[in-house]
């Protein structure tokens, strides 16, 4: 057995070199915590964000449009599944990861717990939210463990899919009445900082982000990726003639981006710490479901031990 | 040139299943987010996408003879305009409910669909050919909870006993033969429901029994869905989905 140091060095090795870290390496503690709480924290925030955007399935304007938001919502769904089982691949159950969700130790993304209040809200889920979510896991793709790392390149594809066609559908609103677009707009106003926030505290106040980085789970900075998402999205809002809701916005010639002005982190912190429109709500949804769905889990496992109690095995 | 009167008939036969289609599927919807299990709620979606496919390819054949696009058919009738089964627009219920309906509908459409590949209507052929093809697998799916429900617990055995009671009554009507389909199959174009009807319950009864569960001896059943009669939960389902349409009309969205 190699010395504990050995161990040590080994992983350090492998982390400078590039190499990924696989289910059954030797990992420090602290990292194999950090990816439970961080890839947790990702399959949750697939799954809560379930609900804004169920919440307008069973009232889309077009059979078209059902049909696209439903297969959406099951991309999602199946995003949460792909990640409880890579994170099982550290040693933990799904039981308790969901365990750790109902109990409030493990968080989701604090955009969800925004109300998606008109049909145009769905169009900028896909376009900001999914659109946020993209630069988010683009740079996750080169993460040093294996199994988030090649999550997130099945991931990635479905979601460039449902950032496209969010903006399609919040076109079609600022092309259409002035009901419409005025319905885009206010889409636009309500999920846009709250977009930006996704990215985390600025890099100087984010508890995780120095260790994460030197362990290359996390590959860019909070505000870096925040500022390739700003730079992006700007051109995409002015093609569609909606307006960003920020003053402060405008290209700076000399960074090469776009300069913005500053989040709102009193309702940041607002939103994460309960006080936001849905956390109630969400939570309870799923832990709802969950309860609701125990009997049937109960019946399969006695179905499933019946089985193979009777072929004697 | 076409036959008018063949023409609005068959529009009327893929109305009827388009209705169904769309109104289940629109019932499937009703689970999203709220499965037992993450597994099952993508499987719920997979067969409501089906539905809706479904729902879509057979309104847009009614609407090229009526006149009317899938989402003026879909988000522009009242309930009374709606020709849907009623088993298809009861409330989704508990899981045992939804899975037991899901079932005996799987068994149905199995049948149903097999028949109607073989229409001399080449859309309903079509329409007929791919969804055969999808309720395949739902039927393996939901006869496999139909074992797991019914050999499982004492609850989900009572559950799911429970919810045949109550749905059993709904299922007359879908072996109705009406003055329209009786025209339309004698013209080779729609299927005899009642030639199904001894095979779909020897099946039904034989798998159900082989889970545990009775087929109920009841005095009662409900018809009138291909009449425009339904129960009183069809107006809530429509008053949600057609919100949009009808608060912001003649849009595109
Ligand atoms: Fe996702
Ligand atoms: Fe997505």
């Amino acid at each position: 057995m190699a010395e504990a140091n050995d161990l040590e060095q080994v992983f350090e090795n492998k982390i400078d070199a590039e190499e990924k870290i696989e289910p059954k390496d030797w990992m420090p503690e602290g990292y194999r915590k950090n990816l439970i709480r961080q890839m947790s924290q990702h399959a949750h925030s697939e799954v809560i964000g379930m609900q804004p955007e169920g919440n307008w399935l069973t009232r889309a304007p077009t059979l078209e449009r059902k049909s696209v938001l439903l297969a959406k919502i099951q991309d999602e769904a199946g995003h949460g599944l792909y990640l409880y089982s890579a994170t099982e691949t550290l040693g933990i159950t799904r039981e308790e990861i969901v365990q750790a969700l109902h109990d409030g130790r493990a968080k989701y993304a604090s955009i969800f717990n925004y109300p998606s209040l008109t049909w145009a809200d769905i169009g900028a889920i896909g376009w900001l939210v999914d659109g946020a979510a993209i630069v988010n896991q683009v740079a996750l793709q080169r993460t040093s463990y294996g199994p988030y790392a090649r999550a997130m390149v099945r991931i990635c594809k479905e979601e460039s899919f449902h950032q496209r066609q969010g903006y399609e559908s919040i076109a079609v609103l600022a092309r259409g009445s002035a009901q419409q677009k005025a319905m885009a707009q206010d889409a636009l106003n309500r999920w846009w900082w709250p977009s930006l926030m996704m990215f985390g505290p600025h890099d100087a106040d984010s508890a995780h982000s120095a260790q994460s980085m030197l362990w290359k789970i996390k590959r860019k900075s909070n505000d870096e990726l925040r500022q390739s998402f700003v730079d992006q999205t700007v051109s995409q809002a002015e093609i569609i003639d909606l307006e960003i809701p920020d003053p402060d916005l405008k290209w700076n010639e000399q960074r090469q981006h776009f300069d913005f002005g500053e989040i709102d982190w009193d309702e940041f912190k607002q939103v994460i710490n309960g006080n936001g429109l849905c956390n109630r709500e969400r939570l309870a949804q799923h832990k709802k479901a969950h309860a609701n769905g125990a009997w049937v889990r109960d019946a399969v496992a006695a179905y499933v031990k019946g089985k193979t109690g009777e072929s004697g095995e | 040139m076409g036959d008018k009167k063949l023409d609005d008939q068959i529009a009327e036969y893929a109305l009827r299943l388009g209705d169904d289609a769309l109104v289940f599927g629109q019932r499937l919807c009703e689970w999203c987010a709220d499965a037992p299990t993450l597994e099952e709620d993508i499987a719920i979606s997979n067969v409501g996408l089906d539905y809706l496919g479904r729902a879509r390819m057979a309104l847009q054949y009614a609407g090229k003879t009526l006149g009317r696009t899938e989402d003026e058919l879909a988000f522009l009738r009242d309930s009374g305009e709606f020709r849907n089964l009623l088993l298809v627009e009861l409330p989704r219920g508990d899981f045992a409910f939804s899975m037991v309906r899901q079932y005996l509908l799987d068994e149905f459409e199995l049948l149903f669909f097999t028949q109607l590949c073989g229409s001399k209507d080449d859309t309903l052929g079509a329409i007929a050919a791919k969804t055969v093809k999808e309720v395949r697998y739902h039927q393996r799916r939901s006869a496999n909870w139909m074992q797991r429900l019914g050999l499982g617990t004492q609850e989900s055995q009572a559950r799911t006993q429970a919810a045949i009671d109550q749905l059993w009554g709904y299922m007359p009507e879908l072996f109705e033969m009406d003055e329209l389909e009786t025209s339309l199959l004698q013209a080779g174009i729609a299927v005899d429901r009642l030639e199904l009807h001894s095979k779909w319950l020897n099946t039904v009864t034989a798998q159900l029994a082989s889970a545990n569960l009775q087929i109920p001896q009841i005095d009662w059943q409900v018809v009138g869905g291909r009449k425009g009669v339904h129960t009183e939960h069809l107006g809530h389902m429509l008053g949600e989905m057609q919100f949009l349409q009808r608060a912001y009309p003649g849009l595109q969205w």
